[in-house]
């Protein structure tokens, strides 16, 4: 009985605790929601292949996007999905997705307080490129697919 | 009694604030296109909201099973290959804000886990099990497949290489 008991108080604490967290990230969420919703209005598909030039700079400069760009990585897909959907590459999108996670411009001044300033920018200019390289290597290994 | 705003919400709250004004601001230069910005949001809304609570949960799930100090545990060096594949796994499923980890992270690096593993960790961290619904939703699953596979690997040859430079 005391045993079904604790059972039932960790499932409790664990799902409110997973409640507790993603409440901290939903007013960014639904901010993003109302950026989206002005981008898809106010932004056209001529006004974002200007943006994107369509070559391999694309890479470069998604990748910049994602890591001045922070948040949960659901507003991410949300970003990238919208994105998609208007025209922009699938690699670019890549670079993007995973910069957004991996390099963190924002929680860099944290990052070096606690793990060292020499190892924090090391790993940060290195995730910067490596999303650069994971997007060129999905993208060449979904186009054999 | 007073009422205490968490501070982990301030900043989030002010973001909305920020794009609730800008909303308005749309709204009244053009009410047309207000309303327009209005009815995309809804319609993205509520396309996003199933999957939003698969990954509730799935969140929830994890945190029953998965503790930082069960992971904190598995961070060590002696064998690299074993390493990687612990901190890949670690990374994949560790949940929350980024920033909570790095104390834990600090602690464990005193304790002999390399800077590799690390960084094999905090790298893995972009491939969440509970979000890849949400990815499959967006790009596909033959996508969501690679890109995870190539995160891995990736993740592994930065392990290896901030070990060399730092």
């Amino acid at each position: 009985m005391k045993k079904q008991e604790t059972l039932i108080q960790k499932t409790a604490i664990s799902f409110r605790k997973a409640l507790k967290s993603f409440s901290f990230s939903l007013p960014i969420l639904l901010g993003i929601i109302i950026l989206v919703g002005i981008i898809q209005v106010y932004l056209t598909k001529e006004m974002i292949s200007n943006i994107f030039s369509g070559s391999i700079i694309d890479y470069f400069s998604a990748s910049l996007l994602g890591s001045v760009l922070a948040g949960n990585p659901v507003t991410s897909y949300i970003l990238g999905g919208e994105l998609l959907s208007q025209g922009i590459s699938l690699g670019a999108i890549t670079a993007f997705l995973v910069s957004w996670v991996t390099v963190g411009m924002i929680q860099l001044p944290a990052e070096m307080l606690m793990l060292g300033k020499k190892y924090s920018i090391t790993r940060n200019v290195l995730a910067f490129f490596s999303a650069i390289l994971v997007a060129l290597i999905t993208v060449g290994v979904m186009s054999l697919i | 009694m007073k009422f205490k705003i968490p501070k982990e919400i301030k900043k989030p709250m002010i973001f909305l604030l920020i794009t609730i004004l800008l909303l308005i601001i749309v709204y009244f230069l053009n009410p047309d296109k207000g309303l327009l910005v209005l009815k995309a949001s809804y319609s993205l809304l509520l396309k996003i909201l199933p999957v939003m609570l698969i990954v509730i949960l799935l969140m929830g799930l994890f945190n029953m099973f998965i503790t930082p100090k069960k992971l904190a545990k598995h961070l060590g060096k002696e064998k690299p290959v074993k390493a990687w594949l612990i901190s890949s796994i670690a990374g994949i499923i560790s949940s929350g804000p980024i920033y909570l980890w790095y104390p834990l992270l600090a602690e464990a690096r005193e304790k002999g886990a390399s800077n590799s593993s690390i960084t094999i960790f905090l790298y893995n961290r972009a491939v969440k099990p509970a979000l890849l619904p949400l990815m499959v939703f967006y790009f596909g699953i033959a996508y969501t497949v690679v890109l995870t596979i190539v995160m891995i690997l990736v993740g592994g040859l930065q392990g290896y290489l901030i070990e060399k430079i730092v």
